[in-house]
Order: C-alpha cells, then structure tokens, then sequence
C-alpha cells in the first residue's frame, strides 16, 4: 500500500474496496493497515449489529474517492472475512440464546438503515439536478409521500413491537407509546444519515434557482432588443437614403436605451426634469435634430413650472426651425429660489431689432407667457452667431423647505 | 490670446486609441489624422496595458466599457508606472457613475462619442496641456453633485465646495459654451477659464463628497 506523507481525506475507497470501500477509505486516512479496521467492523457487528449500522452509515456520507474508471474488486479476498462475519454472527446467537428474536429486530433495522443510506446515496451531486427538479416541480407531492412515508415507517415499527411482544395479551398502552417513541428515534437517526445529502440538494436547488433568475434576465433584454432595436436597424436600413430620417430613428432609439439602461426617472407629469426630457425628444422626434439636453437639480411640476417648459418647447422648435443646426444646447437648472433654462443654438441667428413683427412664436409663446407667470425671457442672437434663449421663472421654497 | 489655439506651432501629438470597437477605432483615426498622431490602438485590457507602457503616449483615448474591467483597467494600471501619460475617456454612456468614476479614477477629462472630431482633436490637445475636458453633461453632474444643500456635509470646505467662478463658469459650460466664448462672457482670459476647469477637476478627484461617492460606488468603481 502506498503511504503518503500529505493528508489523505476521508473518502470511500475504490481502489482498495471490498464491499463499499468505507474500511480502506478509513485505513488510508487514519494510516493504519485496511485489514485491522475490517476487523473492527466485523467485532461490532456482534454488538447486535451495530457494526453492519455504522458500515452503511459511512457508506451513506462518504463521498467515493476520485478514481477514473472502474476498478474490479478480487472476491477471492472478501471468502475469509465473509466467513469470519458469518462466524461472529452465529456464535453472537449460540450466546444470545433466548435474545436471538430481538437481534432478527436489530438486523431488520440495519436492513432499513442500509436501504436509507442506499437512497440518499444515489443523490450524489451528478444526480441531483433531476432530484432537485422532482423537488421544486412537484413540492406538494413530495411533501406528502415524506408524512406518508414517515406514518408507514411508525405504523411499521409498532407494528413489529406489537406483534414481537404477545407476552403482554394484545397491544398495551405502554407499549405503544414506547414504541412510538423509538420510531420517532428512528426517523430521526434516518435523518441525520440523510442531513449530508439534503444539504448537497439544497445547495444544487439555489445555484439552479440563481440560474432560473439570470435566465429571466436575459430573455427580457432579448424581447427589449428584438422589439425595440432590430426594428430600428431594419427601418434604418430601409430609409438609408435618407438622412434626416436615418438621424432621427437612430436618435430615438439611442434615447430610449439610456432610459432604459441608466435613469428609471419620474414621468413627465410629475417632475419638470423629465418634462424637460420630454419636451427635447419631442422636438428630436419631429425635427430631426439632435438636444444637448443637461438638467441639474428637479423639483415636482405645477401649472408655472408646465408654463416654463412649454415656452422652453417653443424655444427649442425656433432654433430647429430656423438656426438651420445639428445640435442644440438646452441646460435646466433649478434652485431654490429659481429656475433657469438656456437654450443655445451656433446657427443663423436674427437681428433682434427685426422680431417683434416677424416672429410671433417668440414674442408670444416666450416672453409672453413668462411675463404672464411671473418670469422672464431674454433672446440674445446676432446674424452668424447663434441664439440663445434665457428662461427664467422665480419659484417659491419646494414643500420639504417650507416644514422646517 | 493663447497659442494653445494654433496646433501647427507645436510638434503633433503623440495618441493611443483604447476601444473594443474597431468600426470605432477606425472612424476616430481616420478623423483625427490630420490633427495628430495616432500612434497605435488597442482592443483589449490587456493589449492596451502593454502597448502604452511600451509606446509612451501623450494621450490615451479610452472607452469606459470594455471587457475586463474597462477603461478603469486600464487607467489604474498605467498610471502607478507611467503618471505622465494623460487620459481622455471617450464613451456613448452618460451614467452618472461611469463619468464621475473614470474622472475620479484619474481621466483628464470626458467626452461623448458623439463630438465633432475639431471638438475631439482640441480636447485632446487640452488634456495634452495639463488641462481639463468636461463636456456639458460633465458639467451638469458636477453642478449637481455639488449643490449647495441644506444637509450637505462639508467636511473640507476647500474641496467639498465650488466657489461662484467656478460654478459660473460650469453653468456655461453645460449650456454648450467653449472656452473662449466662456471667456469673453465673464470678462476672463482664456487660461483663467482653464484654470477654474482644472480646479474643478482637481476638486471632483479629490473630494470625499457624498454624491460623488455614491455615484462611482454605484458601479464599484472607488
């Protein structure tokens, strides 16, 4: 046997094994010859079994050795420990006498104890996976067959006390009761051997349940893309002549993927900083224009601050319309005493001494409507040096300051 | 006014270009050819760790998303061996997060990839400066993280607040202003309005205001 200095862990071995590996697993951690703990098993075995319990106990939790292959066991060299397990049995009986009834009991009970270790053992993690699946699929089913299960076992193990001591004239109370509680035991010591194996199925399920989850991820971004980009792409493709539209649809789509990837923001309704977005995508939209659009500080829209963005919409179609631009610089701010919108275009510009009578866009639905609201507009613009749009509107302290 | 206005004084700047997109990487150097040099590319962390640290640039362009840890990848790697190397993040996202956290990783600047390539070739030359690049989005985030709030903070007032010039001077330009109209709107000199951006920037990098904090934890990027 090769002895290696570096720790062994306890796992069953294959190489070595003549039944389950258990004794040469052990052998090989603790560092002692597999033959003595073979023995060791076969003497506990004449504690009414106890050795065949502890065999199928281990069988059940340990882990097999990480082998390639199969390895074929020589069963010429389980004959002399058989016999000798044979022989510790029947002299355990020709000792035990009258006890040999009880100990056909300890032996059924090994049997079963072997039978729970067989199962669980099957659910080793290359398994689990279907075993996890049978145990989120159909949870209530598996719920039930465990409670029933768990009754048969009792009913079964009350049954054989009942009928394993007639002595007392049909069943007794007392004996029931006892009965009971050692059935109760042996659920519980059915557990234990099962914990280990549970505790692999639990953790196989999160990691499956984690999986389910990113899964979901991904096919919401896939109908988002499906629906919203390809369709995009497609309808580029088909107006590629055209470049305005070709600027536009790609504009519209780039602005509706930052929403989405970057601000779950407050609608339009409600916040002037999203009125404001709304107001530029809209004049995007219809002019084919790009907005520069930046906004510091929010507050919640009423009737004036609507007013505002309103005439800051005027604004922005007069510099689509006539600045003849790519791009237009709109910046919001709002404090606490005041908002201020600018907005700037590089484009044609106007001689101001020529607005009042030509651009009743300007003259009304600007400086008009601020005035009417409180504020007030300045337009400065100069023929081939663009325009700018100043919006100003005095607000009063937003709620929160007002409680203090 | 300045001579920083006039790139044929100077020799042409060295660039690298950072970015998974080669369709990207061939747009921007075929644009920015005849303003600089763009002495080599990259398209991976990896590539692109190797590449400076050989080549020596005077100014990366780095994109923010990329495999691999992104454009923050590479700016910490870099910049412990090779601190003269200046970088100009370069990216379609407009996050909050990722902006403030690149700047506060060390980039010199932030530019959208929507900009001209005059505007490109001029930011880069700035950054080459010394300088800082904060596009109007840039400068409305730092307005915003900046606020004067009733329950703001301040524990270091030399960092954790802008002076009037300085927030002046971030209003115009989220308002789409350049330099030089900056300059001639508050009566300045061009290097003044310089000046105050670097302030700001040394500001955004150094400050421990809570805005900013939340915004680059936001993407694990402190």
């Amino acid at each position: 046997m090769v002895t290696t200095t570096a720790y062994t862990p306890l796992r069953r071995s294959r190489s070595d094994r003549m039944v389950a590996g258990v004794a040469a697993g052990i052998a090989q951690h603790v560092r002692v010859p597999p033959t003595f703990i073979r023995i060791a098993f076969l003497a506990l075995l004449a504690a009414h079994g106890l050795g065949a319990v502890l065999y199928a106990i281990y069988w059940a939790v340990l882990k097999d050795e990480d082998t390639e292959g199969r390895v074929h066991r020589d069963f010429a060299r389980i004959v002399p420990f058989a016999v000798l397990g044979v022989g510790v049995v029947v002299i355990m009986i020709m000792a035990s006498g009258a006890d040999g009834i009880s100990l056909a009991a300890g032996w059924l009970v090994a049997l079963v104890v072997v039978g729970a270790g067989l199962i669980w053992h099957q659910a080793e993690p290359s398994r689990v996976t279907r075993f996890g699946r049978v145990l989120t699929d159909r949870r209530p089913t598996f719920v039930l067959s465990l409670i029933g299960g768990g009754i048969l076992v009792s009913v079964g193990v009350i049954g054989l006390a009942t009928v394993y001591y007639p002595g007392s004239r049909g069943p007794s109370l007392s004996v029931v009761a006892l009965s009971a509680l050692f059935a109760v035991i042996a659920l519980a010591g059915v557990g234990v051997v099962a914990a280990p194996a549970l505790w692999r199925t639990a953790t196989a399920l999160r990691a499956e349940k984690e999986g389910r989850i990113r899964e979901q991820e991904r096919a919401e971004l896939a109908a988002m893309i499906h629906d919203q980009v390809l369709h995009t792409l497609a309808l580029i493709q088909r107006n590629s002549a055209d470049p305005a539209t070709v600027t536009r649809l790609a504009r519209g789509q780039e602005r509706s993927l930052r929403n989405w990837l970057y601000k779950p923001m407050g609608s339009a309704s409600e916040f002037f900083g999203a009125a404001v977005e709304e107001a530029a995508a809209e004049v995007e939209d219809t002019y084919a224009i790009a907005v520069e659009t930046v906004v510091v500080g929010d507050r919640e829209v009423d009737e004036r601050t609507r007013a505002l963005v309103a005439a800051t919409r005027e604004a922005l179609v007069n510099a689509a319309r006539h600045a003849k631009v790519a791009t237009i610089s709109l910046y919001a701010e709002v404090e606490p005493d005041e908002i201020s919108v600018f907005v700037r275009d590089r484009g044609a510009g106007f001689d101001m001494s020529t607005i009042d009578d030509n651009r009743h866009g300007v003259r009304g639905s600007i400086v008009g409507r601020m005035r009417r609201h409180g504020g007030r507009a300045d337009i400065r613009s100069e023929p081939g040096e663009g325009t700018e749009v100043r919006l100003h509107l005095p607000v009063g302290p937003v709620k929160e300051v007002t409680a203090t | 006014m300045s001579d920083s206005e006039s790139p044929a004084a100077q020799p042409r700047l060295r660039v690298f270009l950072v970015d998974d997109h080669a369709m990207f990487r061939a747009g921007v150097r075929a644009e920015l050819g005849v303003h600089v040099d763009v002495i080599g590319e990259a398209a991976t962390v990896p590539e692109a760790i190797t590449a400076i640290a050989a080549e020596r640039p005077d100014v990366v362009l780095l994109d923010v998303h990329m495999p691999d840890g992104g454009g923050r990848a590479v700016l910490d790697a870099i910049r412990r061996t090779h601190p003269a190397v200046k970088f100009l993040a370069l990216s379609v996202s407009d996050a909050a997060e990722d902006v403030i956290g690149l700047i506060r990783a060390g980039a010199r600047g932030y530019v959208t990839k929507t900009i001209s390539p005059d505007e490109l070739a001029a930011a880069i030359r700035r950054v080459a400066e010394g300088d800082a690049v904060f596009s109007p989005r840039l400068a409305g985030f730092v307005l915003d993280a900046f606020a004067s709030r009733p329950d703001a903070t301040v524990a270091d007032p030399e960092l954790d607040q802008l002076t009037n010039r300085e927030r002046e001077v971030l209003r115009l330009l989220a308002r789409g202003y350049a330099y030089k109209e900056i300059a001639k709107e508050l009566y300045i000199s061009i290097k003044t309005v310089e000046t105050h951006v670097s302030n700001v920037l040394r500001k955004l990098q150094m400050s421990n205001r809570y805005e900013l904090s939340r915004w680059a934890a936001d993407r694990r990027l402190v």
